[in-house]
């Protein structure tokens, strides 16, 4: 192949450009996705609100935007990214064999996870839990009152032994039916062969929004049975690229609380306040001991906004989802969502 | 004088030596598929040992901690992963013998019916035998338990067909005895041994009188225990009787909706199968031998029962016998539709400990030993129904 010798030297250029502008002792993943200009991110194969592609093919949710937040913080202006669909089996294994260079699904974070595949969990986007899904006509108020009835529920995760552990520990019964797949299980509730389908509640949610005849017939009881963070993987082999994508979602939450939106973050560059002018760059030298630019946390509000701009865009209480935040709010509102000081 | 020649024979050595050669082709096949076997087996050890995991039997002892939908012994989550193996077994045996029983009637009827010279019948038997044939099981599977689930009405709405007795999308709920099934097991049991050893007295009999032995007194005595036992217990025992809840019913024997459409799928599906072995094996008797009964005045009827099918047997019971055992082996795509079989429970299991290799090598040794036995049965009764002398 020719290349011609104008844009060849403008390749040269930008390449030195850029080889100066990265840290030189940066990990190979973080290495490889500048190089690559592309950060690859697996996501799963189709949750509404967390990861789903739209029907011009354009993944969207929770997750696939935290996965833009970590490109532009990364990539500077020019970030791109891919999405590798990928099944609860295949998830691991693709990020251990270096497929991708980060996992934005719904896996929950486990000890053995963090500690035994070779992983690292980066923090928790999106706090979940098991729960319950039944009809309205039930007229139930609370996952207690389910004594003896027929629960559908999926094989593969630990939601057959949180059913069992809930209810032996409140002394109820319940009849399972137990699929091999979340979507057989699915089929089967809205059937009618059970009074209860219980999985995951960003799944329930999801299933609620897309899939039930009517959503306003279908309710989630407000019992959590188990505890589900779901959060970025990322492999052991690289720790710089691991803090990176640590404090992407740090940023994304202390902007919420610092009031930076995506629509204000230009203005807010010109905060008196020192700690909103340290996230953003105007002071300090926060990027450059992330390894990353100056620009990092700017790039990342302004390309998706803050937590709670992408909570509320994917899986609100506006969006078919109809999510609370509760757990996923912010430290200062009741919630778990809390960002370790920049400084 | 003529000197005679002796050419030396000369022995083949080496390779040129078809026995030499044979030995060694042999040995060196057994050395590379060992050596294959064994570096897999060091490579699974290696890799389980890196990554930490651990092996061993141990986790058949500890408590299971999850809810299985249907038991046929006592069953808690805080009995062992060994017992919910066998809850599994025993819910597979069950879909696999009702299922084999079911297949082999239908797969009759089927088989007698494709032949039959009714206008109506046989071309409804072909067209059965096609379309089931043609379409893959688990989509059969899938028809019959939407069917089930999208079609019964609602537990609030369950019609009582019999007193205590509902049929709802939960399943079918009935009355059952309230203490102790054994005394109802033992007079299955004496009624099966009474009707078995009447069963040899009148083939004696017959042999010696040359009058066929009746049914009913047979049948009679297998029923009277049962019987017997089931109107002294109803009279003093109290029953079960499913009362209806909030959700559905609670108390009493159910058969789910998963049993069911396991059952009629497998039955339905096989059976088109062993209409057209059955079929083959009927068309492979004579013409002359059906005449030959009609010759001696026996009906249609008893001429087939009598001559025809016993000789059709020969020549259907090996491709019978490995129908069988696909029906067998078929079971284990009950969790499609949430039955749980054994391998449904196994795939819990391993959800849970992570011991795949061990619940996967358990679940082959078990469905091995299943296989095995209905062919060793098969294989017995074919010897029974083969032709003495023809070899």
């Amino acid at each position: 192949m020719r290349i011609p010798f104008k844009s060849g030297l403008a390749a040269a250029a930008l390449a030195l450009a850029a080889s100066f502008a990265a840290p030189a002792e940066a990990g190979p993943t973080l290495e490889a996705v500048r190089k690559r200009g592309e950060v690859v991110c697996g996501v799963s194969t189709g949750i509404g609100g967390f990861s789903i592609a739209d029907s011009s093919g354009r993944w969207t949710g929770l997750t696939t935007d935290f996965c833009r937040a970590v490109s532009a913080a990364v990539l500077g202006d020019a970030a791109k990214e891919k999405f590798v669909p990928l099944s609860p089996q295949q998830r691991f294994t693709a990020l251990q064999s270096g497929e991708i260079d980060m996992l934005t699904t719904v896996a929950t974070w486990t000890l053995t996870r963090d500690a035994s595949l070779g992983l690292l969990y980066a923090g928790v986007y999106f706090y979940d839990g098991q729960g319950f899904l039944v009809p309205k006509s039930l007229g139930l108020k609370s996952a207690l009152e389910l004594d003896g009835a027929s629960i559908c529920t999926a094989t593969g995760t630990t939601s057959e032994l949180n059913l069992a552990d809930y209810f032996r520990a409140n002394g109820k019964t319940f009849k399972p039916v137990v699929f091999e797949a979340q979507n057989e299980a699915r089929a089967a509730f809205f059937s009618g062969r059970c009074q209860a389908f219980s999985a995951d509640m960003s799944y329930l949610s999801s299933v609620r929004a897309s899939d039930a005849p009517n959503p306003d017939e279908w309710q989630i009881l407000p019992e959590m049975i188990s505890k589900e963070p779901l959060g970025p993987v990322v492999a052991r082999n690289d720790l710089d690229w691991y803090t990176a994508v640590k404090w992407v979602l740090m940023a994304l939450i202390e902007a919420e609380e610092k009031g930076i939106t995506a629509a204000n973050v230009e203005q807010m560059k010109d905060s008196t306040n020192p700690e909103i002018r340290r996230l953003l760059g105007t002071a300090g030298d926060m990027g450059q001991r992330l390894g990353l630019d100056p620009g990092w946390a700017y790039r990342a509000i302004k390309r998706v906004g803050n937590y709670g701009e992408i909570f509320e865009r994917n899986v609100g209480p506006k969006t078919p989802l109809r999510m609370e935040r509760n757990s996923n709010a912010l430290w200062t509102k009741g919630g778990l969502m809390y960002a370790m000081p920049v400084r | 004088m003529s000197a005679v020649a002796v050419l030396p024979v000369r022995s083949a050595r080496g390779w040129s030596d078809p026995s030499f050669r044979s030995l060694a082709t042999q040995v060196i096949v057994l050395a590379v598929l060992a050596g294959t076997v064994a570096f897999l087996a060091t490579n699974l050890v290696g890799n389980l040992e890196a990554r930490s995991i651990r092996t061993g039997f141990g986790f058949l002892w500890q408590a299971a901690g999850f809810e299985i939908g249907q038991s046929f012994i006592a069953w808690s989550p805080s009995a062992s992963f060994g017992r919910a193996l066998l809850v599994g077994l025993l819910n597979t045996l069950v879909v696999a013998s009702l299922g084999i029983v079911l297949s082999t009637l239908a797969g009759f009827v089927v088989g007698i019916a494709s032949l039959s010279r009714n206008p109506l019948v046989s071309p409804l038997a072909r067209l059965y035998v096609e379309l089931v044939r043609n379409t893959p099981l688990l989509l059969q599977l899938y028809l019959w338990y939407a069917v089930l689930t999208q079609m019964l009405p609602a537990a609030s709405a369950a019609p009582q067909l019999l007193p205590g007795v509902y049929l709802a999308k939960s399943g079918l709920h009935f009355p059952v005895l309230q203490h102790g099934t054994e005394p109802l097991l033992a007079a299955v049991l004496v009624g099966v041994l009474a009707f078995a050893g009447h069963g040899l007295w009148a083939r004696r009999q017959a042999e010696r009188n040359g009058v066929p032995a009746k049914l009913w007194p047979g049948l009679l005595l297998l029923a009277l225990p049962v019987v017997a036992v089931a109107l002294e217990r109803a009279v003093t025992a109290s029953f079960d009787v499913p009362r209806p809840t909030r959700f559905g019913f609670s108390g009493g024997g159910m058969i789910t909706p998963e049993l069911t459409a396991l059952l009629i799928g497998l039955s339905l599906y096989n059976a088109a199968f062993i209409g057209e072995i059955l079929r083959a094996g009927i068309l492979s008797v004579g013409r002359g031998q059906l005449e030959a009964g009609a010759a001696l005045g026996l009906s249609r009827g008893q001429a087939l029962r009598l001559v025809v099918i016993p000789q059709a047997m020969k020549v259907a019971v090996p491709p019978l016998a490995s129908q069988y055992l696909n029906l067998a082996k078929n079971t284990s795509l009950a969790i499609a539709i949430g039955y749980p079989d054994l391998m449904s429970i196994g795939n819990t299991i391993i959800n849970q400990t992570g011991q795949a290799v061990e619940v996967i090598a358990i679940l082959m040794c078990v469905y091995l030993a299943l296989s095995l036995a209905i062919s060793a049965f098969m294989n017995w009764y074919n010897a029974r129904v083969a032709l003495k002398g023809a070899s």
